[in-house]
C-alpha cells in the first residue's frame, strides 16, 4: 500500500515491469562469479589460521609443492610491500598495509581463519589436498575477542604500532601508548549539563550486541588472468567493480590501466562484497603459473574471514521533561573493528540520535581492534546497534512517563530545518510522516490478544549515499536505447535505472536495454552500496535522457530546416513543430530514430553524476510477538514496516528491499550471533549453526510505503535498501517488554536468554 | 590429480542420457557444475544447509552437495536447466519473475526445484505448508514473502491447467 497521495502522473515510474536479467536468473543461465570457465584455468584454495592470535615463525611449502598437480603457492611475502595510507573503497576506506595483511597474513595471524597461504592446482581437490601439506610453525600469542576487554590497558595488543587517533575535543583519551583503541571520535552540540539539569527524568542503560554476518548465499569468489603482456583481467562478484580494480591495483603495485574488472552477477552482498579477499591472490597465482586461476570460499571461510558486523558495547543516557520532551542525550558506542581498524562506528555515531531533535547531546565512538575477522559494511553499517540502544531507552522513558511510545516519538521527531547531531540542518525528511502512517495503520490500530503477547515499535534512520555514477546511452534506429551501466545490479537496478530513463524520454520501459559492463567499458562508478544506486544512477539516466531529448530536437529542426526554438519534444516522446514552409510536422520517437543514420548519424552520449542531495531515509516498524515460556522461543506474530521511500520507482523491488532488510533485522533480534570458544575459535561457522531466518521463522512482512519526494532528485528518489534493517532489534525488544515485562539489554534475544529471565533463579 | 580415481557415470540428466567422467571425490553438485557445465546448480554452503544446489533425483528433492556423483549411476536428475519448455517458462519461473520473487537470484534455482517438488506432492498447499517445505532453502534478500506468493500463484495456474 502507498500512503502518500499527490505525485506527478508518471507513466513508467510506479509500475512493476519484469527485470531485464530476470529470465536468465530463473533459468540458471545468469553467470555468477563461481560460474566463470576459462581455457587452461587452474583452481586456487587458501590455508587458514587455526589460531586466534599467533606469530608465523616459518612456512614450509616444499611438501605441498611436490604434490602432483600443484602449480604454485604464495604467501604475503609475494605481494609488494605496502606503506600506510588511505584507499577509498566507496563505502568506507582501507589502509593498504592492513588490507594486504588481511588478504594473506603478514608476520602474525590475527584471527581464527585468517588467510596464511594460497595454492593453485589443476583441480580443486588437489588444491585442497595441498593445503594439508603446508607446514606452518606458529608461536601462540594471547588474544582478545570481547570489545570491553580489548579496551583495557592490560589487554593483549594486536598492533604494537597502533596509537589512538583522537578526534574528540576535551577528551582525556591517551594518544601515545600501545592500545587496541584505534580511534575515539566525538560529536556534540548544545550544553549537555544544562540539558540534563532541565530534565525531570533521566534513564541510563548499557547494551551489548553480538557479531552478525551479512549472510549472502553466494560465497566470495575471484578469478584472475595475468596475461603475458602484463594485462590483468579479474572476474568477480562484487558490489563495486571499480573499487575492486583500485584495490587490486594498489595491492599488486600496478597501474589501473593494466587491470580490467569484469563484474559477474552477484549473489547478495549487503556491504560485505566491497573489500577484496581472493581477487589479488588469484592474480598473483596467475602471474606465477601463467594460467587463469579461479578461487571461491567455503561457507566456513566466509564466516571466519569475511566481514561480519562489529560486536558492540553501548551506553545511552537520555533526559526528558515530564511532558515527554527529550532535552539531553549522552551516548557512547564501542565497536569491535576486528583484526584491523575501521569499524562502522562513525556512521553509528551520526545515526544514533537522528530520529530525534534533541538540543543537547554528546556522542562518543570508539573503534577497537579485536582478534576477530576484519569487519565490513553491513546494510546501514553502524546504525542498527546504535539506534537499537537509543530506541530501547526512548521506550523506557515513554513507559516511565506513562506516555504512548508513538506519541513521545512524534513529539520529538525532527522536521526540515531542525539540525542533526553535527549541527547541519535536515533537508526535507519523512520522520513525522512515517510516525503518522504507523499511527493510522491497520496493524497499530488492531488489538493484540493472548498471554505472553506484546507489541513494540521502533524508528530507524539512515543517511543514504550519493557518490559517483557514470553511464552511456546509444539511440538505435529501431527506437530502442542501450543504457550502459557501471553499477552492479543486486536487487533490480537495471530495471529501476531503465525505468527512469524511459520516464525521462517518454518511451516505454521495454525500449530501454540496460547492460552492466566491465571497468574498461564505462566511466567510473562507485559501489552499489549506501542505498545510492537508484538515486545516483537515476540522476545519470535523467541527465542522459535530457541530452537525448535535446539532440533529437536539434535533429528534427535540421530535418525541417528550422531553428530549434520552433521544435518541441513532448512528454509522450513525439516531436512536433513547423517546417520551413510553415507546415505542421510531427515525428514519433521511432520515426526520428529511423532517420538518424541518414541525417547526420546515430546519437551516443555519456555522463557522470556526483550529487550530494541524497535524501535521508526514516522507517518505523511494528512487531507483535508471542513468548513460549516453556521453550523460550519467540514467535513474531505480525510485522509491519513503514518507510519513507521518496518515490517508489518499482514498488515491488522497494517492498522487496524493505522485507529483506526487516528479515535480516529480525534475525539479529532473535537468533543470529557469532560464537567463540575459550580458544578464540569461531564455533558456528555454518548456516546450520549461524541461524539465519528461514521461511517458517518469519511472518508475512507487511509494507507501508510513505512517499515524501526527495527535492534533490528529479523523480524524488530516496535510497530504500538499508534503513529497514535498523528498527527490528529494538521493535522486537520493546515488544518483548510488553509481552513478558522484561527489558533485555543484549541482542540477539535467544531462547536461552529468555529462559534465563523467566526461570526461577537458583 | 593426486590420490583419487576416475569414474565413468551414466545417468539421465534433464531427460537426456549422459555419460561423463568424474573424479571419485566429486559430489553430485561438482559433477553437474564442473563435468556437465550445468552452472544453474549453485553452491552456497556445500554441506546441505542452504538448498541452493537442490535438484530432483529420481523424483526426490535432494541437496546435490550431499550426494556423491558415484551414487547417480542409472538415475534421473532434474535441474533448473530442465524446467522451461522450448517456448515458455515453467509457471513457477514465470510467477517468480512477475512476482519479483528474486533479488540477487543465487538461491532462485534451488527454490524453483524445491517448489516443484512441493507442488508435485501437494498441488494445493497452505501458506504455512509452503513456508515449512521451503525452510530448507535460504534466501537472504527477499524475506520470503514474495517467494511464498509466487509459489502460490504458480500452484493456482498449474491446478487450473489440469
Amino acid at each position: 500500500m502507498v500512503a502518500t497521495p499527490q505525485k506527478p502522473a508518471y507513466k513508467v515510474i510506479g509500475t512493476r515491469p519484469v527485470r531485464p536479467d530476470g529470465v536468465d536468473k530463473v533459468t540458471g543461465r545468469a553467470a555468477y562469479g563461481a560460474d566463470v570457465v576459462l581455457e587452461g584455468m587452474l583452481f586456487g584454495s587458501i590455508l587458514r589460521s587455526p589460531h586466534a592470535h599467533a606469530r608465523i615463525k616459518r612456512i614450509d611449502t616444499s611438501k605441498a609443492l611436490a604434490l602432483p598437480g600443484v602449480k604454485a603457492i604464495i604467501t604475503n611475502a609475494d605481494f609488494p610491500t605496502q606503506e600506510s595510507g588511505t584507499l577509498d573503497l566507496g563505502e568506507g576506506s582501507a589502509n593498504p598495509k592492513w588490507l594486504v595483511d588481511n588478504v594473506l597474513a603478514g608476520d602474525k595471524v590475527l584471527y581464527h581463519g585468517h588467510a596464511v597461504a594460497a595454492v593453485a592446482a589443476v583441480d580443486w581437490h588437489t588444491a585442497e589436498e595441498a593445503l594439508g601439506l603446508i607446514d606452518v610453525e606458529y608461536e601462540l600469542l594471547p588474544f582478545v575477542i570481547d570489545v570491553r576487554e580489548a579496551m583495557l590497558a592490560a589487554a593483549p595488543i594486536l598492533h604494537h604500532d597502533l596509537r589512538t587517533n583522537v578526534r574528540a575535543r576535551n577528551a582525556d583519551t591517551p594518544k601515545d601508548r600501545e592500545t587496541n583503541i584505534a580511534m575515539h571520535m566525538r560529536v556534540e552540540k548544545g550544553d549537555l549539563d544544562a540539558g540534563f539539569a532541565e530534565a525531570d527524568i533521566v534513564i541510563e542503560r548499557e547494551f551489548t550486541t553480538s557479531q552478525f554476518h551479512q549472510g549472502y548465499i553466494e560465497p566470495q569468489n575471484g578469478t584472475a588472468h595475468w596475461n603475458h603482456d602484463g594485462q590483468i583481467t579479474v572476474w568477480t562478484s562484487t558490489q563495486g567493480a571499480f573499487s575492486v580494480r583500485d584495490q587490486v591495483a594498489t595491492l599488486l603495485g600496478q597501474p589501473v590501466a593494466k587491470i580490467k574488472v569484469v563484474p559477474m552477477e552477484i549473489g547478495g552482498g549487503f556491504g560485505g562484497k566491497i573489500p577484496v579477499y581472493l581477487e589479488p591472490v588469484a592474480a598473483l597465482l596467475s602471474k606465477k603459473t601463467g594460467h587463469p586461476v579461479k578461487m571461491w570460499m567455503s561457507r566456513e571461510a566466509v564466516f571466519q574471514a569475511t566481514g561480519p558486523t562489529s560486536a558492540t558495547w553501548d551506553r545511552v543516557k537520555i533526559g526528558a521533561k515530564r511532558d515527554g520532551t527529550l532535552v539531553a542525550a549522552d551516548v557512547s558506542l564501542c565497536f569491535a573493528a576486528g583484526a584491523y581498524p575501521g569499524s562502522a562506528v562513525g556512521a553509528g555515531v551520526l545515526c544514533a540520535l537522528a530520529p530525534y531533535a534533541i538540543p543537547n547531546q554528546r556522542i562518543d565512538g570508539f573503534d577497537v581492534v579485536t582478534n576477530t575477522p576484519k569487519t565490513a559494511a553491513y546494510r546501514a553499517p553502524g546504525a542498527p546497534a546504535a539506534e537499537y540502544a537509543v530506541e530501547a531507552v526512548v521506550d523506557e522513558i515513554a513507559r516511565a512517563l506513562d506516555m504512548d511510545p508513538l506519541d513521545l516519538r512524534l513529539k520529538n521527531a525532527p522536521d526540515e530545518g531542525d539540525t542533526n547531531s553535527s549541527g547541519a540542518p535536515w533537508p526535507r525528511i519523512g520522520a513525522k510522516a512515517v510516525i503518522t502512517a504507523i499511527k493510522e495503520s491497520a496493524h497499530y490500530n488492531s488489538e493484540i490478544q493472548g498471554e505472553d503477547v506484546g507489541r513494540g515499535i521502533a524508528l530507524g534512520f539512515w543517511f543514504n549515499g550519493g557518490m559517483e555514477s557514470s553511464s552511456s546511452v546509444a539511440v538505435n534506429p529501431d527506437g530502442s536505447v542501450s543504457l550502459i551501466l557501471g553499477s552492479t545490479d543486486i536487487g533490480g537496478t537495471r530495471a529501476s535505472l531503465a525505468m527512469q530513463l524511459a520516464e525521462t524520454l517518454g518511451v516505454p520501459y521495454e525500449a530501454i536495454k540496460p547492460q552492466v559492463v566491465d571497468t574498461d567499458s564505462v566511466g567510473y562508478t562507485a559501489v552499489t552500496g549506501g542505498s545510492r544506486t537508484t538515486f545516483a544512477g537515476g540522476w545519470v539516466a535523467y541527465d542522459l535522457g535530457q541530452e537525448i531529448r535535446k539532440r533529437l530536437t536539434e535533429r528534427a529542426a535540421r530535418i525541417w530546416g528550422v531553428d530549434v526554438s520552433a521544435v518541441t519534444y513532448n512528454d509522450d516522446a513525439t516531436i512536433t513543430g513547423t517546417d520551413k514552409d510553415g507546415k505542421a510536422q510531427r515525428f514519433t520517437f521511432e520515426e526520428i530514430c529511423r532517420r538518424l543514420p541518414s541525417t547526420g548519424g546515430h546519437i551516443a552520449v555519456s555522463a557522470m553524476s556526483r550529487r550530494n542531495t541524497a535524501g535521508p531515509a526514516y522507517a518505523g516498524h511494528i512487531a507483535d510477538v508471542k513468548v513460549d515460556r516453556e521453550t523460550g522461543k519467540v514467535t513474531v506474530l505480525r510485522y509491519t514496516a513503514v518507510q519513507d521511500v521518496g518515490t517508489a520507482i518499482h514498488p515491488s523491488y522497494v517492498e522487496g528491499q524493505i522485507q529483506g532488510g526487516a528479515a535480516q533485522g529480525i534475525g539479529m533480534a532473535l537468533q543470529e550471533e557469532y560464537w567463540y570458544d575459550d580458544q578464540g575459535h569461531l564455533r558456528n561457522g555454518s548456516f546450520l549453526d549461524y541461524r539465519m531466518p528461514v521461511a517458517n521463522d518469519l511472518p508475512p512482512i507487511e509494507v507501508i510505503l510513505v512517499e515524501v519526494p526527495n527535492p534533490g532528485h528529479p523523480f524524488g528518489v530516496r535510497g530504500v535498501g538499508e534503513v529497514p534493517i535498523v528498527p527490528p532489534q529494538a521493535a522486537i525488544r520493546n515488544a518483548l517488554r510488553d509481552a513478558i515485562g522484561v527489558n533485555f539489554y543484549h541482542t540477539p534475544v535467544t531462547p536461552t536468554r529468555i529462559l534465563d529471565e523467566l526461570l526461577p533463579r537458583a | 590429480m593426486a590420490t583419487s580415481g576416475r569414474l565413468v557415470i551414466t545417468a539421465t540428466i534433464n531427460g537426456d542420457e549422459r555419460t561423463f567422467l568424474a573424479d571419485s571425490r566429486d559430489s553430485l553438485l561438482e559433477a553437474l557444475r564442473e563435468r556437465l557445465n550445468l552452472k544453474g546448480v549453485k553452491e552456497g554452503c556445500n554441506n546441505g544447509n542452504c538448498g541452493a544446489c537442490a535438484v530432483i533425483l529420481d523424483g526426490h528433492l535432494v541437496n546435490s552437495c550431499c550426494v556423491m556423483a558415484a551414487e547417480i549411476e542409472g538415475s534421473r536428475v532434474e535441474t533448473v536447466e530442465g524446467l522451461a519448455g522450448p517456448e515458455a517458462l515453467h509457471p513457477l519461473q514465470q510467477c517468480f519473475l512477475e512476482g519479483a520473487a528474486l533479488q540477487c537470484g543465487i538461491c532462485t534455482p534451488g527454490f524453483l526445484m524445491s517448489a516443484k517438488a512441493l507442488l508435485a506432492e501437494n498441488p494445493a498447499p497452505t501458506d504455512e505448508e509452503v513456508r515449512f517445505w521451503l525452510a530448507g532453502n535460504l534466501c537472504r534478500c527477499t524475506g520470503y514473502d514474495k517467494i511464498i506468493e509466487a509459489v502460490q500463484a504458480a500452484a493456482e495456474q498449474m491446478r487450473a491447467r489440469k
